[in-house]
């Protein structure tokens, strides 16, 4: 009964690790449009003189320290109202708008001045300007590299766990503890991880050779 | 604030355990990513296909992941138990080892060509070759990448929290549970992994900045010791670290 590796076992647990997966993907994708509103935002705010410096600061503070910690923190202070899943969210896609600001800056600052000085020339507002003439440019260059952060994100959504949402590795922790086949959960855990993260970072390449990377 | 004076000491410990979790983990990633990125390299399919595994397996699991399957799948599948702390090194060191070797591989690889075939008119062998021509000048390249890496390494390190090791995130977790006070508690958590994090990024541009003298480039910014502390000049790199 106890052998090595329970297929039958392994069979029968599937259906809730898939579950915990959709988890760990709806979070994933909902926190990765934040991070990339959020993060563009924050990398148009930073040119701004003063505004910007505090920004930069405060960007480097949520990139230095621990996402785990900052759930925990976010989580104890949330009313409890908010589910947990929105605070995963949330903290996820706040502190990766902290990166993605920087990879949407390094796209803003590459484009040619020439550019900047003929919007100037043709006295384009600055809405059209950024938002028919730099940023277009700017994004292009950049969405391999924004690409990267979302394989990135999706390997952290397992900290969520810690605030108690049930995504995948929440998940095989329930199951294993139920039956202690620890072997088969995490493992599949894993075989999960590289289901998803192989296949796109594969696209990723793709987008990079399509785009000329930065 | 008393109370925060009073537990001063608790945070120092946690702290403590985190810089011994960073620098492990440091340690055994800068092996992994030098022995896999310099496998890489090599010229025959098998070495090649070896560190193309490492790197995508532990490169797409996630390191909290990994940690779970050391600590609570090996003891079923083997009747061995690690050391949790050892667990978790383990578990950061082949996780960020696998983005470090990319890191070599790439750096190693972006050596311009005519200095490798100049080692090869001088009859070097391939240890001379690598020892002497190739790594010093990949070493400077790889140190900027390196420097993300240990921050994100760092960062990392507070996952074994939730496997009750007493980090500072768990010092910070359990010391809110005591008092409630969870603002001051976690702002004092939050400075001491921002400092470590400067500390960090402080020692690799210093390492960075002897790699590229060593090489006989002169530093971009000079300005002394205090001119390390501010960030690299822009548009030098893209944030491609991850």
């Amino acid at each position: 009964m106890n052998g090595f590796w329970d297929f039958e076992f392994t069979g029968r647990v599937m259906p809730d690790l898939l579950s915990g997966l959709l988890v760990t993907i709806q979070a994933t994708v909902l926190g990765y449009v934040i991070a990339l509103a959020l993060g563009l935002l924050i990398a148009v705010v930073r040119r701004a003189p003063f505004l910007g410096a505090i920004v930069h600061f405060l960007m480097e503070f949520i990139r230095t320290t621990p996402l785990v910690i900052q759930l925990v923190f976010v989580f104890a202070l949330a009313p409890s109202t908010v589910s947990v899943f929105t605070i995963g969210v949330v903290v996820l896609g706040v502190h990766y708008a902290a990166y993605t600001a920087e990879v949407y800056r390094s796209g803003i600052e590459g484009v040619a001045k020439g550019q900047w000085e003929a919007s100037k020339a043709l006295s384009l507002p600055v809405s059209r300007t950024w938002g028919a003439i730099v940023l277009p440019q700017a994004i292009r260059k950049v969405i391999p590299a924004l690409g990267n952060y979302l394989i990135a994100m999706f390997k952290d959504t397992p900290l969520l766990f810690a605030i108690g949402v049930v995504e995948l590795l929440a998940m095989a922790q329930q199951v294993g503890s139920a039956s202690f086949r620890y072997v088969e959960a995490f493992t599949m855990v894993g075989f999960l991880f590289l289901l998803v993260s192989i296949p796109s970072a594969i696209a990723i390449r793709r987008l990079e050779k399509r785009y000329a990377a930065v | 604030m008393e109370f925060l004076i009073e537990q001063w000491p608790r945070f120092l410990e946690g702290a403590w355990l985190t810089i011994q979790l960073t620098l492990g983990g440091i340690v055994l990633a800068f092996v992994l990513a030098m022995f896999f990125g310099i496998l890489g390299t090599v010229n025959h399919w098998l070495p090649r296909a070896a560190a193309t595994v490492y790197v995508e397996v532990f490169r797409g699991i996630a390191a909290l992941v990994v940690m779970y399957w050391l600590i609570y799948a090996l003891p079923v599948a083997t009747g061995f138990q690690l050391e949790d702390l050892f667990a978790a090194i383990l578990a950061l060191g082949l996780n960020v080892g696998a983005y470090g070797a990319e890191v070599v591989r790439s750096s190693i690889n972006a050596v311009p060509k005519a200095q490798v075939e100049a080692t090869v008119s001088l009859n070097m062998s391939w240890p001379q070759r690598m020892r002497l021509v190739v790594l010093p000048q990949a070493w400077a390249q790889m140190l900027p990448t390196f420097g993300n890496l240990v921050v994100e390494l760092m960062k990392a390190t507070a996952v074994v929290y939730l496997v009750s090791l007493h980090d500072l995130s768990w010092v910070a977790d359990d010391l809110r549970r005591l008092s409630g006070e969870t603002i001051p508690v976690f702002l004092v958590a939050f400075a001491l992994y921002y400092l470590i994090a400067q500390a960090l990024i402080f020692g690799v541009r210093l390492l960075e900045r002897r790699a590229n003298h060593k090489l006989g480039r002169t530093p971009p910014s000079g300005g002394g010791l205090i001119g390390l502390l501010r960030p690299p000049a822009v548009g030098a790199k893209v944030g491609v670290a991850k």
